[in-house]
């Protein structure tokens, strides 16, 4: 090492990055790093999609419930070319696909944005546990990159997660109707902005907390709701009014109608322009309010 | 030779200014109270006090991490409320709590903490080797800390606060939960810093000895507020001599007026269950006090001389010892956790 006390201070040839975006990607990498280097956690984060999708999937399966040879009235002696068309008409009508496996393989994208989303939000608890957050505090980083450098990090995550349940949900039936490029990057947009927004709502939830036991209660208390007053794992039609209402301000319908429409060819429950500006608008919202937040809140 | 340049801070210009500082907490009682202090280039000042009296909480404020309730402060011409991006650009920080990412190597997270600077990565690479070599660390570096000891990973934490050069270095209770010997070999690097670097340094520390070994000025801090302010040497000086400590069996003696008496002796003060006298030449004060004391028929059951220490100045300023003082639990929980992971 260098000898004189010149060595120890700041020199002009450190070629400094003063602009407000420094340390963003740094903090999103750590994060992403963090995921994805332990073996067992990548066998995790592969197998629990698989479980979701094969457990929730097969064991919900409506459509057998309708299918021929499961009802029959005594007596009548249906034919069964009448009861295969009946049961596919109930579906399609239903579901808006003749399979309910395909229906819920969509919902089941934002299932696993959910739970990504929230756990990443978790982890700004334990930087503030284990003293992390606060070296960070103390460095020149923006404020508002440390909460984005979170967010970011959760929705490379969910995006890794939700094309991982796809590619599983293809390979055990899924079928897909438009199995296009433009699909399914039409698919993932909307995926995009609905991690974006729920990923800052999570942080934003995180962000004063020093207990991840509370943290957790909040977040379950959050999640089923969120996920069952939506049409990610039935169709918000059959529900009672009140819970159509709330349905449709659910950013997770939103986002599960985009994929339903553009992968299964479904009907939709509004339009897809409606679907992407609404996505949009709740992206936009959320993660301004948490970097707003972050500057008020991660200084005392 | 050495003792001109440890003493070369006297005349340097002031690195940090504080005036008045002062943070309540919401709904209680102060934190840091009206507390003013300068720290020139080469100096090391060290905060000493019990848990809960005000340390951490001052660091955090200069730090830029908690905003003051009143008062300002200035590093390097920054103030800390109106710039402290600039403040946080040229000043290190070592926590006391073990803030390295456990599943990075010793090199990536020193690396790390330079991309939060913005230092760019053909400056950091190679810094965070030499820094890694100057804390002796560049064989483990490639390590995931979760695999270091308690003192690797406080010598990791002195890397990650001196990764932009600081021209202030704050360190927050460096050897909280070290063994003697891991204590000993920060301490010999923290001399380091001073001797060959010319580092200036904030220390707190509640160990005693630790500020009197490595600090040029020591404020004591009790309660929010700096009790006491001066050269280690200075502080035993105002005591004003040595201390004799007598207990008497006889409880109804009247031995503060008879001590006051005798010659050499300063002050008396009853402390619970003894006596705690100031007297120049302790020595020869002390077969003086028994003399007196036998005269008027009273007996001495105990008796102890001791020369001003760090412990009597302490003991002098807040009318406790360190181990009396009760801290608040937050505070405690948080160094509990500090030193349970050291020892590992």
């Amino acid at each position: 090492m260098g000898s004189g006390q010149s060595t120890m201070h700041v020199e002009e040839a450190d070629k400094l990055n003063k602009s407000v975006m420094h340390g963003l990607w740094a903090l999103t990498w750590r994060e992403i790093r963090k995921a994805y280097q332990t073996p067992i956690l990548v066998f995790m984060t592969v197998i629990q999609p698989v479980i979701w999708l094969g457990l929730f999937g097969k064991a919900f399966n409506l459509g057998s419930v309708f299918s021929s040879g499961s009802f029959n009235i005594p007596g009548l002696n249906i034919p069964k070319q009448v009861l295969d068309q009946l049961s596919s008409q109930m579906l399609q009508s239903t579901f808006g696909t003749s399979d309910y496996f395909s229906f819920l393989a969509v919902g089941m994208l934002t299932f696993v944005l959910v739970f990504t989303c929230m756990f990443s939000g978790m982890s700004i608890v334990w930087d503030r546990r284990f003293g992390f957050l606060e070296k960070v505090l103390g460095t020149p980083v923006s404020r508002g990159a440390i909460v984005m450098g979170k967010v970011l990090s959760s929705v490379v995550k969910s995006f890794i997660q939700a094309a991982i349940v796809l590619v599983i949900a293809v390979l055990l039936g899924m079928s897909v109707a438009d199995f296009s490029i433009a699909g399914i990057l039409g698919t993932f947009a909307a995926l995009f902005l609905l991690a974006l927004g729920l990923s800052s709502l999570f942080v934003m939830l995180a962000l004063r907390s020093t207990d991840w036991q509370q943290q957790m209660a909040i977040m379950n208390l959050l999640n089923l709701p969120l996920l069952f007053a939506s049409n990610a794992l039935f169709p918000t039609k059959l529900m009672p009014t009140w819970l159509q209402d709330v349905a449709k301000v659910n950013p997770i319908s939103y986002g599960v109608d985009v994929g339903r429409q553009l992968l299964l060819g479904s009907p939709g429950f509004s339009s897809l322009a409606f679907d992407f500006a609404y996505l949009l608008g709740f992206a936009v919202l959320f993660s301004a309010v948490g970097i707003v937040l972050s500057w008020k809140l991660l200084s005392k | 030779m050495e003792e001109q340049t440890v003493e070369k801070w006297k005349t340097a210009p002031a690195v940090l200014t504080v005036e008045h500082l002062t943070k309540v907490f919401e709904g209680k009682m102060k934190a840091v109270d009206d507390v003013s202090f300068t720290i020139r280039e080469g100096e090391i000042l060290g905060l000493l006090g019990p848990n809960g009296a005000g340390k951490s909480t001052t660091i955090k404020m200069l730090t830029t991490v908690l905003k003051p309730t009143s008062g300002r402060a200035e590093i390097g011409g920054y103030d800390i409320l109106k710039h402290p991006t600039e403040v946080r650009r040229i000043v290190g920080v070592v926590p006391q709590e073990y803030t390295a990412d456990e599943d990075m190597t010793g090199h990536g997270n020193i690396v790390l903490c330079a991309d939060l600077y913005g230092i760019s990565r053909s400056v950091s690479e190679p810094r965070a080797r030499e820094l890694l070599k100057l804390v002796e660390l560049e064989a483990s570096g490639d390590r995931k800390v979760s695999t270091y000891s308690g003192g690797m990973r406080r010598r990791l934490e002195l890397a990650c606060g001196l990764i932009n050069r600081p021209r202030l270095l704050f360190l927050d209770e460096p050897t909280l939960g070290l063994d003697v010997q891991t204590r000993a070999a920060v301490w010999e690097y923290i001399k380091r810093l001073k001797n060959e670097y010319g580092m200036t340094l904030l220390m707190t520390t509640h160990y005693l000895e630790e500020a009197g070994a490595l600090c040029d000025t020591i404020a004591i801090i009790d309660r929010g507020k700096i009790v006491k302010i001066g050269a280690p040497e200075e502080l035993k000086e105002s005591l004003g001599g040595d201390i004799i400590e007598i207990a008497v069996k006889e409880a109804d003696a009247d031995v503060e007026g008879i001590v006051a008496k005798v010659p050499l002796v300063k002050s008396v003060k009853k402390m619970e269950g003894y006596y705690r006298i100031k007297a120049e030449f302790g020595e020869e004060a002390t077969p003086a006090v028994i003399e007196a004391l036998r005269a008027k028929g009273f007996h001495v059951t105990r008796i102890s001389l001791t020369k001003p220490s760090m412990d009597e100045v302490y003991l002098e300023y807040t009318g406790r010892t360190l181990r009396d003082a009760q801290a608040d639990s937050e505070e405690v929980r948080k160094q509990r956790f500090t030193m349970m992971r050291a020892r590992r």
